[in-house]
């Protein structure tokens, strides 16, 4: 037998060996359907960057008819519920400083002058003469907790909320700075941007789990001795052990993609095949992080702990949660280094996108690398002897 | 052939500051099983692990089969088995399957392996629990399986890292018998060992003591040139007698057996029976006899604080 064939034996008998034990292993094979099952639905359902219904308090100082009228507006926005109401400033902010409401909205006893003179000028649609004092003033104020900058954004929003209603029955439509046509996401739907992120998410925390403990478990077993003992290579045992991996990777992507088109509606814009690629680019590259993190775990705890240090970054600087654009740049070049963000790039590009295979090349090209790289830093490492 | 299958020249490993193997030199034969006789951590598993090419040592030089380590390393384990201390095959497949993937691992066709692991199974009485998890196996039976294992590509030397520490004799036998079946069919066995039983049936053995070699030879010659003879002696208080034995410089040891006191006699004392009658001990021996040294008296006479007046 040539040694080609006798080493792709060897190949194929630790797989066959990581088969059977893993088929033999129900709390792994459980993992392997519920960690993507119950992550889809806990991240689909709950991940919403929509910010809405945020509680405030209502300081209505100058309850009449047309103060009432515009905390209704303010409140069928949906952006805010009034949960509390007072006619005391202070009463307000001890409830922000409870925690109680995020923010209060404060209307003047003064309001029905300060909207007669700035409907003079048209009711907060154009700007009104900078240096009148008595039609620039607003019409009311907000007190922010700002510590959350998105719900401070969202609060933010209504500055400029149009009084129209207040005045008279709808006018004329009002004209926007600019148009803006949202692309791919029209309704502006979170989980559209969520799901494929968490293929990304899911597969880096299951797959650098399993290849990180694969090592280091043989050796606190004692089975390392035995092994190399024997004539198997290193870079023959860390294919065998990875090789199961990989299916079960496709088969948690499948498991996401499938209940998130099924549940979320996240549709797939792309070529399957551009994505069957990527995905096994990116299963690839976890998987040889793994290994790389299992020579240097002295056991399967540490292998956890490594994976955890893993995960955090690619949960929260891939672009996730947060756009990598509003990253500083010494946060961007740790992000890049990553498998996770470039994956959920091309991820993201080709479900949501329709992006082809030469779009997403650049980021598959480097994940594919970063396989090759890792492999050969963990067959390195990895020495046949106890020394 | 008569050239030797392990040849070491002082050999040493250090671990820091600690050396736990110290200028060893050792020339084991062709057929024979050799072995190390030794307390916990004087060395053995280092050593066995040096001469499998697994620990690179710190000084010194081996040829094992020919091979020159750590060189040759990986050369050498297609030739050599190990059988490691701790159970090393997977607890969770099956007797089948562990034999099978090492069949694999070693390369033999799936004809040849099926019919290699059928003979093993009925050499090791395996056939009834083929289809059993090794975990679920007791200590003998696993055991069983590991050498099997460690034979399964018929390598000409063997290497037993305390093989029958967790079985009980009745097994012990047993597995004794497989070991010398194999040097009968042309395999050396290289053997370490805590028990004296075992270190008795090898062919040749060393005596280990933190790192060194203190004596080697046959049982036989490291009985008959231990420096020391033995006496046993009856007597009605044995312990204090025990301690006043111990304070003289001829007396190298004495340890109680029951109702005896075992007496190592330095051997430059002509007539030991007589020498012991004639000192005057409290209370007066009963009864002195002279016995056969064991291997437990060499033993004793080769390690600890008589090292260097009563080297053989």
């Amino acid at each position: 037998m040539s040694a080609v064939l006798q080493s792709a034996r060897r190949i194929l008998a630790i797989l066959s060996k990581e088969l059977t034990q893993l088929r033999r292993d129900r709390t792994t094979l459980g993992m392997v359907i519920m960690i993507p099952l119950i992550q889809l639905m806990l991240f689909g359902y709950a991940i919403n960057t929509n910010v809405r219904q945020i509680p405030v308090a209502l300081v209505d100082q100058a309850n009449t008819g047309l103060s009432r009228v515009l905390a209704q507006m303010v409140e069928a926005t949906q952006v805010v519920r009034f949960t509390e109401r007072t006619l005391d400033i202070t009463a307000a902010q001890e409830a922000i400083v409870a925690g109680r409401v995020r923010a209060a909205f404060i209307i003047p006893s003064d309001l029905s002058q300060r909207v007669a003179r700035s409907g003079s000028v048209g009711a907060g649609l154009a700007t009104p003469p900078s240096t009148d004092e008595q039609t620039s003033r607003p019409v009311a104020q907000w007190i922010v907790d700002g510590s959350d900058t998105m719900i401070a954004g969202a609060i933010k929003g209504l500055g400029a909320m149009p009084l129209t209603e207040l005045l008279r029955p709808p006018a004329n439509r009002t004209t926007a700075t600019f148009a803006v046509a949202l692309f791919f996401n029209p309704e502006q739907r979170t989980a559209i941007n969520i799901v494929p992120g968490l293929v990304a998410v899911i597969l880096t925390m299951t797959m650098v789990m399993f290849t990180s403990a694969a090592i280091v478990r043989e050796s606190e077993r004692g089975n390392m001795e035995m092994l190399i003992n024997t004539p198997v290579r290193p870079l023959e045992l860390m294919l065998g052990k990875i090789v199961p991996y990989i299916a079960i990777g496709l088969v948690q992507t499948a498991i996401i993609l499938l209940l998130g088109h099924l549940i979320f509606s996240v549709p797939l814009h792309g070529s399957l095949l551009a994505l069957a690629g990527a995905t096994l680019a990116f299963i690839g590259a976890s998987l040889a992080l793994g290994l790389v993190l299992s020579t240097i775990a002295s056991n399967q705890l540490q292998a956890m702990q490594m994976t955890v240090f893993i995960l955090l970054p690619s949960i929260l600087l891939s672009g996730f949660m947060f756009p990598y654009e509003g990253m500083p740049v010494p946060a961007q070049y740790i992000a890049e280094v990553l498998p996770a963000t470039h994956f959920m790039r091309a991820i993201r590009a080709v479900m949501l996108r329709d992006a082809g295979p030469t779009q997403i090349a650049g980021d598959t090209l480097w994940l594919l690398g970063f396989m090759l790289v890792g492999l050969l830093i963990a067959s390195l490492r990895f020495k046949k002897r106890l020394d | 052939m008569t050239e030797p299958v392990i040849e070491a020249r002082a050999l040493t490993r250090r671990f820091g500051d600690l050396t736990a193997v110290d200028a060893l030199d050792l020339s084991v034969d062709p057929r024979t099983i050799y072995g190390f006789l030794g307390p916990n951590g004087c060395g053995k598993t280092t050593t066995l692990r040096m001469l499998t090419g697994l620990l690179t040592p710190s000084a010194g030089t081996v040829t094992v089969l020919g091979h020159q380590l750590p060189r040759d390393a990986e050369r050498l384990k297609r030739r050599i088995g190990y059988m490691t201390q701790k159970f090393s095959l997977y607890d969770d497949l099956t007797v089948v399957e562990n034999l099978g993937f090492v069949a694999e691992i070693y390369g033999l066709g799936h004809r040849a392996a099926r019919r290699r692991i059928s003979a093993l199974l009925s050499t090791y009485a395996l056939e009834p629990m083929c289809s059993r998890r090794a975990g679920r196996m007791s200590g003998g039976q696993r055991q069983r399986l590991a050498l099997a294992a460690a034979t399964i590509h018929e390598p000409a030397l063997l290497f037993l890292d305390e093989p029958t520490s967790a079985v009980d004799p009745e097994n012990r036998r047993d597995f004794w018998e497989r070991l010398f079946d194999l040097v009968d069919a042309g395999a050396s066995i290289l053997v370490s060992t805590h028990y004296m039983d075992e270190a008795e049936r090898c062919h040749r053995l060393a005596i280990m003591e933190s790192g060194h070699k203190r004596a080697d030879g046959s049982p036989a010659e490291l009985m008959a040139g231990m420096g020391a003879r033995v006496v046993e002696v009856e007597a009605p208080n044995l312990r204090a007698l025990k301690q006043q034995l111990s304070a003289l410089p001829q007396i190298i040891s004495a340890a109680q057996l029951g109702s005896r006191l075992r007496v190592l006699v330095a051997d430059r004392i002509a007539d030991p029976v007589a020498w012991l009658r004639a000192q005057p001990l409290q209370p007066t021996p009963t009864a002195l006899e002279p016995a056969r040294p064991s291997l437990e008296d060499v033993f004793v006479t080769s390690t600890g604080t008589h090292v260097g007046s009563h080297q053989p």
